[in-house]
Order: structure tokens, then sequence, then C-alpha cells
């Protein structure tokens, strides 16, 4: 364990960390939000914004993350000339965002529009009685009961989602997966070593972010 | 109850697929009348009852509201259904909510009026329901009975020119019957114009100004409920009542 024990390395590791949780915190708010308002689109009324919403699920949930990315950088950035930042790691951050984000929120609303399935129709006829609207019913009434019915389902795809951002490491982030292969390069006599350090380290702070949705799902959850 | 008609219906048709579950339904409910609803299972007077707020559209005919026709879609139609209380057989009541939110939810957000003035009109319904001590509970920790009776609370929050209850004791345990029954009686009492789809005879009997009869999606008979109940003209409703009132 000497690696670790050399200021620079470790400096490595941690960086790298702060990167996967800065991606994983910016990606998955994005993802939240925008997973939620496809799946709002999916069950409008309006057929264009149904279309868009399935549109949407349908070309990101089954593309390649790595292909999203490596769009993100080669398409917006290098070819269009989508500049986020001027510090380059910064704009490759907000790039791989981006990225994880429109990804994320395909599973975000299949998840959220399944939630909506077990509200009982009754809850947005009782709704739509007292006269609210199509969008005060579904964002008084439908999401708030969806959303606690897949907040276990939500824990798992966040959970993807962070070990998915370290795809971002291919366009030159030098977030943890990236951390580890220079280390490993600097340190070939240690692989085994670094690489449960790595590993260790994801799980030891994914194992309890499980559990503590898993806990989340059944204190929030709508008693019928 | 007054002559100036409330709710009209006129030559109303409705299919699902190939069941015409309204076939030529007409029906005028004037300001302050109660009228009961009844007939056999799959006449279509549940659906009558819910297309007087446009929740079951219709493919045929003219509903109208207070003078003005049934809007199709929209913020019109919002309005007209916040001035429509409803109350379901499953009464519906918003499961992540409160009693007391249950209850103040439509005038906050529909009518915008102010929190305090609606907080004290919901406390007053709920405690004339009986149900003021039990305001901070949620729905399912409720009886069958006290849910409804919340849910009555909740239509009459939006202070509506109508009720509508569509078979509100059919889901209920017999014991919790009398208790909901004994809330819509003493609205009926006060004036308020209700149509009621029920298999309640002893409420139709005592509440209702007019029984109106449904059988295979027609309107069959109607008639005032001690006419209705000591001498109904059509086979139908005589076939019905000897089956309903012989146990």
């Amino acid at each position: 364990m000497d690696v670790f024990s050399d200021p620079l390395n470790r400096d490595v590791y941690i960086t790298g960390f702060l990167w996967i949780l800065k991606l994983t915190v910016a990606g998955g708010a994005g993802a939240l939000v925008l997973g939620v308002l496809l799946a709002a689109m999916r069950v409008s009324p309006v057929p264009v914004l149904r279309g868009f919403g399935t549109a949407w699920v349908n070309i990101f949930r089954n593309t390649p993350l790595t292909l999203i990315i490596f769009f993100c950088y080669f398409g917006l950035f290098s070819t269009l000339g989508l500049s986020l930042a001027d510090d380059i790691d910064l704009n490759n951050f907000w790039l791989g965002v981006i990225g994880v984000a429109v990804y994320t929120a395909a599973f975000v609303c299949e998840a959220i529009r399944s939630g909506i399935n077990t509200v009982p129709p009754g809850q947005a006829e009782a709704a739509r009685a007292i006269g609210m609207t199509f969008l005060q019913t579904l964002t008084i009434v439908i999401l708030p009961q969806a959303g606690r019915a897949v907040i276990a389902p939500l824990g798992s795809i966040l959970i993807a989602l962070c070990k998915n951002t370290t795809i971002v490491g291919t366009i030159g982030l030098m977030e943890s997966s990236s951390a580890m292969k220079q280390l490993i390069n600097e340190n070939g006599d240690n692989v085994i070593p670094i690489f449960l350090v790595f590993a260790g380290t994801f799980a030891i702070v994914l194992i309890p972010t499980g559990y503590a949705f898993g806990w989340l799902a059944n204190r929030l959850a709508v008693k019928r | 109850m007054s002559d100036e008609a409330l709710i009209v219906l006129d030559k109303v048709n409705k299919w699902f697929g190939p069941l015409h579950v309204l076939n030529d339904v007409s029906l005028t409910v004037a300001k302050g009348e109660v009228v009961v609803v009844i007939g056999p299972s799959g006449s279509g007077k549940s659906t009558l009852c819910r297309s007087i707020n446009r929740l079951e559209p219709i493919n045929d005919g003219t509903i109208t509201f207070d003078g003005q026709a049934l809007p199709a879609e929209g913020r019109p139609l919002a309005r007209l259904r916040s001035e429509v209380g409803m109350v379901f057989q499953s009464f519906n009541l918003f499961a992540h909510k409160t009693i007391l939110q249950n209850v103040m939810l439509g005038p906050l957000k529909v009518r915008k009026e102010k929190p305090a003035v609606v907080r004290d009109r919901a406390m007053s319904l709920l405690d004339r329901v009986g149900i003021g001590n039990q305001a901070e509970k949620y729905p399912a920790q409720l009886s069958g009975g006290q849910q409804q009776r919340v849910a009555i609370a909740r239509a009459l929050a939006m202070q509506p020119k109508a009720m509508l209850f569509d078979e509100p004791t059919s889901a209920l345990d017999p014991e919790m019957v009398g208790e909901v029954l004994e809330v819509m009686t003493s609205l009926a009492k006060e004036g308020m114009t209700m149509v009621v789809v029920t298999h309640e005879m002893g409420f139709a009997r005592h509440a209702a100004n007019r029984v109106v009869f449904m059988a295979d999606g027609q309107l069959v008979e109607s008639a005032p409920p001690a006419e209705f109940f000591a001498n109904p003209k059509s086979d139908r409703a005589k076939d019905f009542l000897s089956k309903i009132l012989t146990h």
C-alpha cells in the first residue's frame, strides 16, 4: 500500500473520486429534472410531446453511454464548437454531465412512468373533479405519489449513474478510472492493491447508498 | 327547489365500442332538486352521473350546466368541474395528503383562496361531517365511512352549485352506510342540488324529490319517490323493484 502513502498519488486518487462525486451530483440532478419532464411528456395529452418523450427514451436508452460521451466531446465540442468552460477539465466535466444526464434521464423517465402506473386512476379523477388542470393534477397529485413509489429503483439508477461517470475518463477527465490507470502505469508492481482500493471506494460509498434508498422507500411509501 | 333548471341533458348518447351505454337520455335537474338514479348494474347510471362533469365524454347530444354547454376541455372545463362537487364510490382521497390538506387543496390550488380562510372553512366542514378531530391523519388511517365523509367535505369546500354522488355507499361496510347517508340527507335538506346514483332505496324514499329509473342505457321512468315505489309504470321497473324490495 505504499502507493497511497505518496502524497502525489493520494492526490490523484482523491481528485479522481472528487470528479466522480461532482459528476454524480450534477448528472443525477440533471437526469432527475429531465427524467421527470420526459415522464410528464409521455403521459401528456399532447401527441407531439408524447412522441418526443418516447423518441428520447428509445434513442438514449438503447445507445452505449460511451458513444454519447464521445458525441458530446467530438460532436458538441470539437465540431459544433460548444464550449462550456475555459478550463479544459471543467469543459470536459460539463460535457460529461450533459452526456450522463441525457442518457440517465431515459431510465429515470421510465421509472417515474412505472410509478405513475401504481397510482390508482381514481386519484387523477378526483383531482380533475375538483377542477385541477392537467398540469396541476400531474404535479400536485400524481407525481408526488409516483415518485414515492419508485424511490428504490431511482436509487439503483443513481448507483448505476455513479459508476457510469467513469466513462467521462474517455474524453480526458482525470476521474477515478483514469486515475487508477495512471497509478497502475506508474506502479506496475502494485496492480492488485491499487485496483482493490479503487473498487473498494466505490463499494464503500455505494452499498450504504443502496440501503439508504431502501430505507427512504419504506419511510415515504404512500399508505393506501 | 326552484323551477330554474341547473343541469339539462338533451338526447345524450354514448357508446363504449358497440355497447350503447347512454341511449337518448334526456333529464332536467332543477336548482335545489335531489334526483336519485337507480337501476340494475350496467344500466348506464354511473356513466350518466360522470358525464355531467365530463369525466366521461359523450358522443352525441348536449349537456348544459347553469345555462352553459359543457366545455370540451382545458381551463373552461376545469372551471366547470370546480363548480360541480363529485363523490366517488371508492372515495379517492389523495393518499399522500392529510385529511385537512385533502379538503383545502381545491380552494387553495384551483380557486387560489387565502389559506387562513380556506382552513377555517375546511375545519368547519370537517366538524360538520364529524371528522374535525381527525384532521391531521392520512386517509388510510380512517374507516371507509369516515373517508367518504371527508370526500363529501372535500367536494363541499369548493362551494359547488351541485353535487354528484356516484354510488357513494356501495364500497362501505353495512354499519358505515348510515353515517354517510346522514350527511347526504342533511345536504339535501339544505337545498343542495344533488344527483345521486345509489342502491339505497331508503335514501331515495325519504330524501329524493324525484327518482329516475334507468335500464339498458335508457331513462325508463321518472317520478316522485312515493309514486315510483308504490306504483311503477314500466315492466322493467316493476321487475327491478320486485327483486330488491322482497328481501
